[in-house]
């Protein structure tokens, strides 16, 4: 078994957590937003893994297990969103999303002057 | 074993690094999955064989392949990465970046200050994560169980094409729109 301090370890999970928080934070595609999600949720379980380890106990894998069931879930109900989006919508860009605002931003132009320049 | 967990941590922070800054979802999802088998990897160090395994098969297999069936699905193409590229501005970034930079050193230091006992790790195998998963945690599995029927039931249901329907009023409007 490794000995490293469970300063360290902790410490991966949290980088790996941030780094899927400026994901979601950042990108605007929603598949990206989507897996950066997925990114903290794993970064979650393992430190729920970690703290099981070093406490010897096997409630930290059974956590796990649960965060792993709800991310299938997770994830398979927001694909089948991200498949609405794309039907009624064609695209998948997330600042078209806005209809509930009272005054709505015309929308994006960028992609469908880029594929005119792909097809001109 | 030590020199193992820190290359797995650093392929794991590196690809997990890629995965947000991708501009192809395809190669975006291929780096997650190395960042997966990489945190799979730590996962088997630190006496998790069991949940090393489920990460390999529920993660890196089924979730994964959801994902691509859903690109495929959606099939954006070349202009859609142009379309990326033009987002990736690093006035997007500057803000949420600096923020999470501070809350990691905040994270350090927490972590640092605190002491944690470092007990011997060993490895609690399937048989222990069995007995606690079925006796204690039982209600879980239950609630777990319920939430995956949830989760099929919803992905089927929204997932479906409907179709359009109109009123009668408007669809009669559509079709002398139609003829004119």
């Amino acid at each position: 078994m490794i000995q490293v301090s469970m300063h360290l370890e902790l410490l991966l999970a949290a980088i790996l957590f941030l780094l899927g928080l400026i994901g979601v934070l950042v990108r605007r595609n929603i598949l990206f937003v989507l897996m950066s999600a997925e990114i903290m949720l794993n970064a979650a379980g393992l430190a729920f893994v970690v703290a099981g380890a070093h406490w010897m106990q096997a409630e930290g894998q059974v956590m796990f297990i649960f965060i792993l069931a709800m991310a299938a879930a997770e994830v398979s109900v927001g694909l089948a969103l991200i498949l609405q989006m794309h039907r009624q919508h064609k695209t998948v860009d997330t600042r078209v999303l806005n209809q509930l605002k009272d005054d709505p931003v015309p929308p994006v132009k960028e992609l469908t002057e880029i594929q005119e320049e792909v097809n001109s | 074993m030590n020199v193992i967990f820190y290359i797995a941590a650093i392929i794991a922070i590196i690809a997990t690094a890629l995965v947000i800054t991708g501009k192809n979802a395809v190669h975006a999802l291929l780096y997650l999955i190395v960042s997966l088998l990489a945190i799979s990897l730590i996962f088997f160090l630190l006496g998790a064989p069991f949940i090393a395994a489920l990460e390999v098969i529920v993660y890196a297999g089924a979730i994964m392949v959801l994902f691509v069936f859903v690109i495929m699905m959606l099939n954006l193409g070349k202009a859609w990465e142009k379309t990326e590229r033009s987002w990736f501005s690093a006035k997007a970034w500057i803000g949420p970046g600096i923020l999470c930079i501070i809350l990691l050193a905040e994270l350090i230091m927490v972590f640092c200050s605190s002491a944690i006992p470092s007990g011997s790790t060993g490895v609690i195998g399937p048989r222990r994560v069995g007995v606690a998963l079925f006796g204690p945690y039982v209600l879980g599995v239950e609630l777990t169980a319920m939430l995956l029927m949830a989760g099929i039931v919803g992905a089927y249901h929204i997932g479906r094409e409907k179709k359009r329907q109109y009123h009668r009023y408007l669809q009669n409007d559509e079709e002398k729109e139609g003829g004119l």
